[in-house]
């Protein structure tokens, strides 16, 4: 202890040195127990907590955007399927429109088709008749005729004489 | 050694040119200071026992205003003095002795023997020794060369002025950080308030600009001996700026409580060291064989190194804070030597802003002891990178 008793000040006094021991690990043990592992424990509980806190309103903003994007593509899609459905239904109005006027049109000519028919045996049946009429006139007529012309004997021989020059054997 | 944790640190990058310049300044100026005032102190007693005159050694006031003492001295001298006289324990050869300073204080030089417990003692300036053959100036004690008794001396255990500081500031301690884990418990999870809020950058400063860089993902087992060490320095290092009762005891700047600090670090560097560290001392990898073998010169130079760290520590804590206490004292001792009172416009400006360096100085030597700590600490715990 020679070198260091040049000085009092630098020669460490043994009972200050127990003392100051004695009272640093006491204030390390005590301390360790009563403040710092609460204080920090719970300054790392408020790390967590603000970090978590961070974390879930950065979860929370993307899923507000994937909400919004799925939002979008759902209104999207609805407006495609909107367009095709409406797209669909003029189609079919269309095509129905087309349809309605090619069987209107086929049954048209049928009926167009069937009066013609009912027509024609109208008209022949009545042509038969008219035929008959003209027929039964006509033989009336000659049967009148032919009462006035052979009224007369000689005129009847005269006929038959025509007649018979007309037949050629 | 791997010292680039220390300097990647963005809070030290800032700190340190600050540090470092402070540091620089306030070193040289208080070693100059106080080398003059040691000198002073020898020629000063010197010249008074040559012309042997009584005239106010200032040196010796300086020096007894920084040294630990039986008593709390306010202000007075002879039978003036208001002082708090300290319980005085001794253990003695007979026993433990005990008894109030002021009982024995009559005769400071040696010249009266006292028993307490049935043992023969004395006192010399403040310090309690067993008495030698009487001298024929009357005293019991025979002198040094360095003027300190060589007489065997018992233990002293007293409750002195240093100590008591030291209990002062442990009750201090464990009421703020009382009050401030009370704060922690009370407002779960919410922000901080009062003394809480002041105190709680501090310890997220230790936590995480002292303990994480140097000690990596390990800074939990350590955490609480960082935090009381750096709390602890700090409140003495300001306590003995306060020139009143509860402060004004220079224990930070005792050489016993440095040692004390000093002597924790070590141990626990030591206790925790890992393989890796050993073989750095013993068979520092990357080395020339011949600087091992046969003279084991690096070993040698880095066992100094293991042992110079703690000594360094204590070294520095001491000197800077004795060092301003001195350079303070000396400032308002010019008054006395220049014997004019209008040296105190400038002594008192120049107080004024030493005290505002000390109280910067106080919180940067709190840092620094704890930093090195935790970096020597670091140094012994780390994982091996080669």
């Amino acid at each position: 202890m020679v070198v260091l008793s040049i000085n009092p000040l630098v020669n460490p006094d043994p009972g200050l040195f127990i003392w100051s021991a004695i009272a640093f690990i006491i204030l390390l043990i005590v301390l360790r127990k009563m403040a710092w592992a609460p204080i920090t424990e719970a300054l790392a509980e408020r790390e967590n907590f603000i970090e978590d806190s961070l974390s879930k309103a950065e979860a929370a903003k993307q899923e507000m955007a994937s909400l919004i994007s799925e939002n979008d593509a759902l209104l999207k899609q609805t407006r495609a399927e909107r367009d095709q459905i409406l797209a669909e239904a003029r189609k079919v109005k269309e095509q129905m429109i087309i349809d309605a006027k090619e069987i209107a049109q086929k049954e048209g000519a049928r009926m167009i088709e069937l009066a013609r028919v009912e027509i024609n045996n109208q008209k022949a049946i009545a042509m038969a008749d008219v035929k008959n009429q003209v027929a039964t006139l006509s033989l009336q007529i000659a049967e009148k005729v032919l009462r006035k012309q052979f009224e007369d004997q000689q005129k009847q021989d005269e006929l038959v004489s025509q007649l018979l020059k007309e037949v050629k054997l | 050694m791997d010292n680039k944790r220390l300097f990647t640190t963005k809070f030290f990058n800032v700190t340190t040119v600050f540090a470092l310049f402070l540091l620089f300044i306030s070193v040289n100026v208080k070693a100059t200071v106080m080398q003059d005032t040691l000198e002073k102190a020898e020629t000063d007693t010197a010249k008074a026992a040559a012309h042997g005159e009584k005239e106010l050694d200032i040196s010796d006031v300086i020096l007894h205003h920084i040294a630990d003492s039986h008593e709390w001295h306010f202000w007075g001298e002879g039978a003036h003095k208001v002082a708090i006289p300290l319980p005085v324990i001794l253990i003695t050869k007979g026993g433990v002795a005990t008894f109030l300073a002021s009982k024995h204080e009559a005769d400071e030089e040696g010249k009266e023997i006292f028993t307490e417990k049935g043992t023969e003692l004395i006192n010399y300036e403040g310090k309690y020794y067993y008495p030698g053959p009487k001298n024929a100036d009357g005293t019991y004690f025979t002198l040094d060369e360095n003027k300190i008794p060589v007489n065997d001396k018992p233990l002293d255990m007293s409750i002195t002025k240093n100590v008591l500081a030291l209990f002062i500031s442990v009750a201090l301690l464990l009421i703020i950080f009382g009050t401030v884990a009370k704060g922690y418990r009370k407002r779960v999870g919410k922000a901080p308030k009062g003394l809480q809020a002041v105190l709680e950058p501090f310890i997220v400063f230790v936590r995480d600009d002292i303990a994480r860089p140097q000690l990596g993902h390990k800074y939990k087992k350590f955490l609480p001996y960082l935090l009381t060490l750096f709390f602890f320095v700090w409140i003495n290092n300001l306590l003995g700026l306060i020139p009143i009762f509860p402060g004004g005891a220079n224990l930070t700047g005792n050489i016993a409580v440095t040692l004390m600090l000093a002597l924790g670090t070590f141990i626990l560097t030591t206790v925790n060291a890992n393989t890796s560290y050993w073989k750095h001392v013993f068979n520092t990898p990357g080395v020339p064989w011949w600087l091992k073998l046969p003279i084991p010169l690096m070993p040698v130079v880095e066992f100094i190194g293991v042992l110079a760290r703690p000594i360094a520590l204590m070294i520095r804590l001491f000197a800077n804070i004795t060092a301003g206490h001195i350079l303070i004292l000396a400032l308002l001792s010019l008054i006395v030597i220049l014997k004019a009172v209008t040296v105190s416009l400038f002594s008192i400006p120049f107080v004024i802003f030493i005290s505002l360096i000390e109280l910067l100085v106080g919180f940067l030597q709190a840092f620094i002891f704890t930093i090195l700590s935790a970096l020597f600490i670091g140094l012994a715990v780390q994982d091996d990178h080669h």
